[in-house]
């Protein structure tokens, strides 16, 4: 905040109002912020007891994170999935379900988004991007729909069976990438599927070469997120669903079909993820690239205290460090691993967040623990 | 609690046929095709019994860690991290210790990666029990943490002096068959089927394992009754850990003899579906390992015979049953009522 003009009674007032918020602000970011400090210094501790330099290595993570454009579009192009995915598991979380297999439901949209990509041709990119896309999101929704119907229809918990579905749709997509839909340039041993036609790869903007159009496109269904949640009917039974479904059901609620829509736009979002992901950077579907961004996706939506909005800034911090952790790699000798490290520290603080309260004395608002799992199957 | 002992346990050994037919059929119809297939080529199928005996010991042994923390009411999903980190610290110790202390080494790494599996389960106990964090994060953290840490200290190119050798049990080896996949093996894997038994004794003939269970079910009527709900939990816990620890310890101190990254490969995730397959039961566990890690032998001996089944659809049928079985699509599972949800003691 720049020093008020004293002169200029408009400024005065926005930031007399900005003031006396500050409170309320503080205690809604105060965790998460608290718990990436945290972090960051055990990861520092870390780094010195292994033999390395903290500020070294943190100083090239954040030159090679935001040091110049090329800097800047690396780490929004490693946000933008971990926004989806963290979309995804914070949507999930509303209606009181764990959705674990964002992973799985990714990287189904992101291989059938290339199987639009590189088998439809012919079609301008104003129908062929958006086509792909919504191929790609659909993808994702229904492999999404599996876990939500039989938790309805079954009882069975979503946590098993989208761990379950996660690595049966690795496997399939391995088979495909490897199998009937491998890439048959001459000389490619590589598992991947044939790159995509130009008209499908999502365009850059004109003069803004920092920023990615996939990144827009993210923001953009935070916001769509966010007014579903809060601004529609069906957003509203899902959060009453979340808190308390004997409730729902007693105020007339479906309650099936909200958990099945709920895990239908999870997945939708999810999938869309992968799309964007490669249509947008990879440019074709290959097995093991995108790996741990369903799980990262937790750690996302917990740091964004399960709000749209709240996903963007975690996404980019999640992002930043990605893009950053190979310039640290070169230039202080650090493995990238040491990020996963820190993401573990930070999901375990914000998830224990009596700890980091306990530390700077604050009181806990309601509603802000999470607690889901219960048993696994069908109680018969 | 003498009362309801006799109780439980009758009602699941009653049940144990019905409850388990599939899992029953499928293991006799297998071990009928097994003779059928001896009597054909009698190498060849002795080869791939030895492999899914092989196969199935981490399996097994992550499904038991499940079995303890689960039968106590505690969900963890932090297997595959639990495995992977033991692995890891297993084999850094025996690395560092092999020329301090020659072929003991390897010993002394085992018990080091047990102990790492009981670090970590105590992690989530704390988590879980006293933190009353939800386990399904807890879990997550570990999976995490245990991706993140063995990544940042490996070295490329580490390769252990030895890795444990199989020690033929005498005459019991030079029986067809049975000798070959049951009496000609590693330590570990002798170890483990130990394992198997005992810990069926502690959970249905112990007053511990009893605690247990009701612990699982009903814990705040153990309470009362004045059972220590947060001992009871931690034990199981780290007790369970310590064996995915052995796990661990068995992928890289008698299966392989070098560390990789992210070498589970998803096997803490399938011992969580064969702990359900097996009905959260050690032999049941047992068997549903046998079947998996048979399917897995038997898919890459087709390979080797030019059949090309690709492997990709045997890797995802476990994955494909446990769906079933938790849907109650096949058989059905009972959940410990308790599971997944923390105890205050008020």
């Amino acid at each position: 905040m720049a020093d008020p003009n004293p002169s200029d009674s408009r400024i005065l007032r926005i930031w007399d109002s900005f003031k006396s918020r500050i409170p309320e602000i503080w205690s809604s970011i105060s965790v998460p912020v608290v718990a990436v400090i945290i972090s960051l210094l055990i990861g520092a501790i870390i780094l010195l007891i292994s033999g390395s330099n903290p500020l070294r290595a943190y100083g090239a993570l954040l030159e090679g994170a935001l040091g110049d454009a090329g800097g800047i579009r690396r780490t929004l192009e490693k946000a933008t999935p971990l926004i989806f995915s963290g979309l995804a598991v914070a949507f999930a979380f509303k209606a009181g379900l764990f959705n674990i297999g964002a992973q799985g439901q990714l990287i189904f949209g992101a291989l059938v988004a290339s199987i639009v990509g590189f088998g439809i041709s012919g079609i301008p990119a104003i129908i062929h991007v958006p086509l792909a896309l919504i191929a790609g999101a659909t993808a994702g929704a229904l492999y999404g729909a599996i876990p939500g119907a039989l938790r309805t229809f079954t009882g069975a918990h979503e946590v098993i069976t989208t761990i379950m579905l996660n690595y049966i749709a690795l496997n399939i997509t391995d088979y495909l990438a490897n199998g009937p839909l491998k890439d048959p340039t001459p000389g490619n041993i590589v598992a991947r599927t044939p790159k995509i036609f130009d008209s499908a790869v999502i365009p850059d903007l004109p003069f803004i070469e920092w920023l990615p159009l996939g990144f827009v496109v993210a923001c953009l269904m935070a916001s769509i997120t966010w007014w579903l949640l809060w601004r529609t009917t069906l957003g509203y039974e899902i959060r009453t669903v979340g808190q308390n479904p004997n409730a729902a059901r007693y105020a007339g609620m479906r309650v099936a079909q909200t958990v099945i829509l709920t895990m239908v736009i999870s997945g939708l979002l999810a999938g869309l993820g992968g799309a964007v992901e490669t249509q947008g950077i990879v440019y074709r579907f290959q097995p093991g690239f995108n790996v741990n961004l369903g799980f990262d996706g937790i750690t996302i939506a917990l740091l964004g205290k399960t709000s749209p909005f709240g996903v963007i800034p975690a996404a980019l911090l999640v992002g930043a460090m990605r893009a950053g952790a190979s310039q640290m790699q070169f230039r202080a000798d650090v493995a990238t691993e040491i990020i996963d490290v820190i993401q573990a520290i930070i999901l375990f603080l914000v998830a224990a967040d009596m700890i980091i309260r306990w530390i700077i004395r604050q009181r806990a608002a309601a509603g802000d623990g999470i607690s889901l799992s219960s048993g696994w199957g069908s109680n018969s | 609690m003498a009362t309801a002992s006799p109780t439980i346990s009758q009602t699941e050994e009653k049940s144990f046929l019905r409850d388990n037919w599939i899992l029953l059929s499928v293991l006799g119809v297998t071990l009928i095709l097994i003779l059928y297939f001896y009597n054909q080529n009698a190498i060849v199928t002795t080869a791939v019994l030895a492999a899914a005996l092989r196969q199935s010991t981490p399996l097994v042994l992550g499904a038991m860690c499940g079995i303890l923390c689960e039968r106590s009411g505690i969900v963890n999903i932090g297997i595959e991290g639990t495995m992977l980190l033991s692995a890891f610290v297993g084999f850094i110790t025996s690395f560092l210790l092999q020329d301090a202390l020659g072929p003991g080494a390897i010993w002394v790494g085992v018990v080091i990666g047990v102990l790492s599996g009981g670090l970590m389960g105590l992690l989530l106990a704390w988590m879980s029990v006293t933190l009353r964090m939800d386990q399904i994060i807890g879990g997550t953290v570990i999976n995490i943490l245990a991706v993140g840490l063995t990544g940042y200290f490996y070295q490329q190119g580490l390769t252990a002096g030895d890795k444990l050798r199989a020690i033929p049990l005498g005459p019991l080896a030079d029986i067809p068959l049975i000798g070959r996949v049951f009496f000609d093996n590693p330590p570990l894997t002798y170890l483990t089927l130990l394992l198997i038994v005992l810990v069926h004794l502690l959970i249905y003939y112990t007053r511990w394992g009893l605690r247990t269970r009701a612990v699982g079910e009903h814990p705040r009527a153990a309470d009362t009754v004045g059972v220590n709900v947060y001992k009871i939990r931690y034990v199981n816990v780290i007790l369970g850990s310590c064996l995915a620890g052995l796990a661990g310890a068995y992928l890289t101190l008698e299966a392989v003899g070098s560390f990789e990254r992210l070498m589970t490969n998803g096997r803490g995730f399938i011992a969580l579906a064969v702990m359900l397959f097996g009905k959260r039961t050690p032999f049941g566990a047992w068997g549903a390992a046998l079947l998996f890690g048979f399917a897995t032998a038997l898919n890459t001996q087709l390979q080797f015979a030019d059949i090309n089944i690709p492997h990709q659809f045997v890797g995802l049928l476990p994955f494909v049953l446990t769906i079933l079985v938790v849907a109650g699509l096949v058989g059905r599972t009972r959940d410990p009522k308790a599971l997944g949800t923390a105890y205050s003691k008020e």
